[in-house]
């Protein structure tokens, strides 16, 4: 244990995700040694995220102003939207161009180990974008692991009676891997999910 | 193939140790609480990313130390692989090949291939079911790792059901969650029946394997009989039609659905499986011998090597301790079915327990120091 503001410091560094005690210790006596500049930068750039950064009404992704900058884009299809767990998701679906649609951020996936169930992600926003009919597509880009694809899952079943396509991204070898050099378990798991080609 | 160095740093009780190794038999020579066992569970660490003895990696660490490196140079077809383990407890492990990282340590496996033998082995006859499991599904990761991740993913979706059901009195209230409950049946359906597939191809290929070394090992003896015993009734105990397992174990989960929210925990799937082992009528848990049990323990493994090697890749054999524990019949069976074995890597007390066709090199381990004798 350390004094008074160290301690404190040490103890809400620790609260953080991915951050251990010893993380936690490390970051403060770095901190307390850094050039006071550096410091004032960290702490402008947190004040600022807490003030400045909202949560867009309709897509739920970080944004400066009600709405964000792809649902305030006149140009992105209306009829089709893409279902992400976070808004890292939606950056990294952005830097693809492939994507012309709108997004909705969940907040998470479901995981009844973690207490995440349908009820506490943007589900029942969710069914109301979806309400009037404008929307004809739905891609579920929940992530390729067990409660991304439970996630999917569910959606799917829950979109059923409204007559939407909907589809899940393909997951499986990198794409641009070469096959030679994907692991052995990627692979084995690429196999299983083969699909027929149509042609 | 074959291991033809170890090193480790900071691995049980050794600070380093390093020990070049050939094909053949190779005795490491001890008394009693000196490191022999230690070395070949470092061995075995490399080939499975588990020890033999612990489940978890904190007691694989030297007291004092905050981790633990394995390597080895293995040596296949004339070309060498160098594998390299980190083991720090309560993170995940991190691994190179050749010295470049690999995303998940569990991409090594399959580059060693190993099969121990230890007195802990009659536990796979005499103890419960899980005992039994983990013997199939070990070496199912051996045959093909990709059932890392089958196995991982199961044990995952069971985790997060079993979850889901011990709040089930809350959801059974509200209704809500109940809905994902359906999703979670459907995840542990596919998955369970990833597991029974591999299990049921697995153990109709070890069947006559194991009904063969029983014979071998006991002169004489058996029949030695696998069956598997699965919640799922009857007339799937056989197949390997993922499709149909999964409509099983989803009609299972169904039927045991009431059950199971009365309970809180899931009932039904490979988790509560066993395979049950027989000689001629009778069980072999609670009715075969002391003898008998030993033979059936011994034919497991002497199966799972042949397979192993059937499948292309000779595994290294590792044999901690076993003679001390077996009759002179027992022991010169054993000696003579593993003898011709690419590479054999025996610990023992005294060398008298080393039987004499398995003569090779030789190790004294003392106090931690690992001396070459011969
Ligand atoms: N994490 C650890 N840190 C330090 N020492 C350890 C650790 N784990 C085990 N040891 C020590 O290693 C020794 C056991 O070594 P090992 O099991 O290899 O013995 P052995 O030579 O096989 O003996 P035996 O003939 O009885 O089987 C014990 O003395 C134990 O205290
Ligand atoms: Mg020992
Ligand atoms: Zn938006």
């Amino acid at each position: 244990m350390y004094e008074g503001p160290v301690q404190d410091l040490i103890d809400e560094l620790g609260r953080l995700p991915g951050v251990g005690p010893k993380g936690a210790q490390r970051i403060a006596f770095y901190l307390l040694a850094a050039d006071p500049a550096d410091v004032r930068r960290l702490v402008d750039a947190l004040t600022e995220v807490k003030d400045k950064v909202k949560f867009c009404t309709i897509c739920g992704n970080v944004s400066e102003a009600g709405q964000c900058r792809v649902c305030r884009d006149p140009r992105r299809d209306l009829a089709v939207i893409c279902v992400v767990e976070e808004p890292k998701d939606v950056v990294a679906i952005e830097r693809t161009r492939e994507f012309r649609g709108r997004y909705h951020v969940l907040g998470g996936a479901i995981s009844p180990i973690e207490g995440v169930g349908p009820d506490d992600l943007r589900i029942r926003e969710l069914m109301t974008r979806l309400a009037d009919g404008t929307v004809t597509e739905l891609i579920l880009a929940t992530d390729p692991n067990l409660e991304g694809e439970a996630t999917a899952t569910y959606l799917a079943r829950l979109v059923k009676p409204m007559d939407l396509k909907v589809t899940r991204l393909a997951s499986g070898l990198p794409v641009g891997g070469d096959l030679e050099y994907a692991d052995e378990v990627t692979l084995g798991r690429a196999f299983e999910g083969r699909r027929a080609l149509e042609v | 193939m074959y291991v033809r160095a170890l090193s480790v740093t900071d691995f049980r009780s050794y600070p380093a140790a390093v020990i070049e190794l050939e094909p053949g038999v190779t005795a490491l020579v001890g008394p009693n609480g000196q490191g022999k066992t230690n070395l070949v569970e470092a061995v075995g660490y490399l080939a499975t990313l588990g020890s033999h003895r612990v489940a978890l990696d904190a007691p694989l660490v030297r007291m004092g130390a905050d981790r633990a490196v394995v390597r080895g140079k293995v040596v296949r077809e004339d070309r060498e692989t160098l594998i390299e383990v980190e083991i720090t407890p309560g993170k995940a492990n991190r691994a190179r090949l050749n010295g470049s990282p690999v995303t998940r340590a569990r991409d090594v496996l399959g580059t060693l291939r190993t099969v121990l033998f230890a007195p802990e082995d009659l536990a796979i006859v005499k103890g419960d079911p899980s005992q039994r499991r983990e013997y199939l599904d070990e070496l199912l990761v051996a045959r093909s790792p990709r059932y890392a991740a089958v196995h991982s993913d199961y044990d995952r979706v069971l985790k997060q059901r079993n979850a889901l059901l011990k709040t089930s009195g809350h959801a059974r209230r509200t209704g809500s969650s109940l809905g994902t409950l359906d999703v979670w049946d459907a995840h542990l359906a596919t998955a369970g029946a990833a597991v029974l597939a591999g299990r049921h191809e697995l153990i109709d290929a070890l069947r006559p394997l194991v009904d063969k070394a029983y014979a071998a090992v006991s002169r004489g003896g058996g029949p030695a009989l696998l069956e598997y015993r699965t919640s799922l009734g009857e007339d799937v105990t056989e197949t390997t039609d993922r499709e149909l397992l999964e409509a099983a174990l989803a009609a299972a989960l169904a039927q045991a659905r009431d059950k199971e929210l009365e309970r809180g925990i899931t009932l039904v799937g490979p988790h509560r499986d066993d395979l049950v082992l027989s000689l001629g009528e009778l069980p072999a848990k609670g009715y075969a011998s002391h003898g008998e049990s030993w033979s059936f323990a011994l034919a497991l493994r002497l199966a799972a090597y042949d397979l192993l090697r059937s499948d292309g890749g000779e595994p290294v054999l590792i044999l901690d301790d076993v003679f001390a524990e077996l009759d002179d019949t027992r022991r010169e069976s054993l000696a003579e079915l593993v003898a011709p074995a690419e590479q054999v890597l025996i610990t023992a007390a005294v060398a008298g327990d080393v039987p004499a066709q398995l003569s090779g090199s030789r190790w004294d381990i003392a106090a931690g120091q690992v001396t070459r004798v011969r």
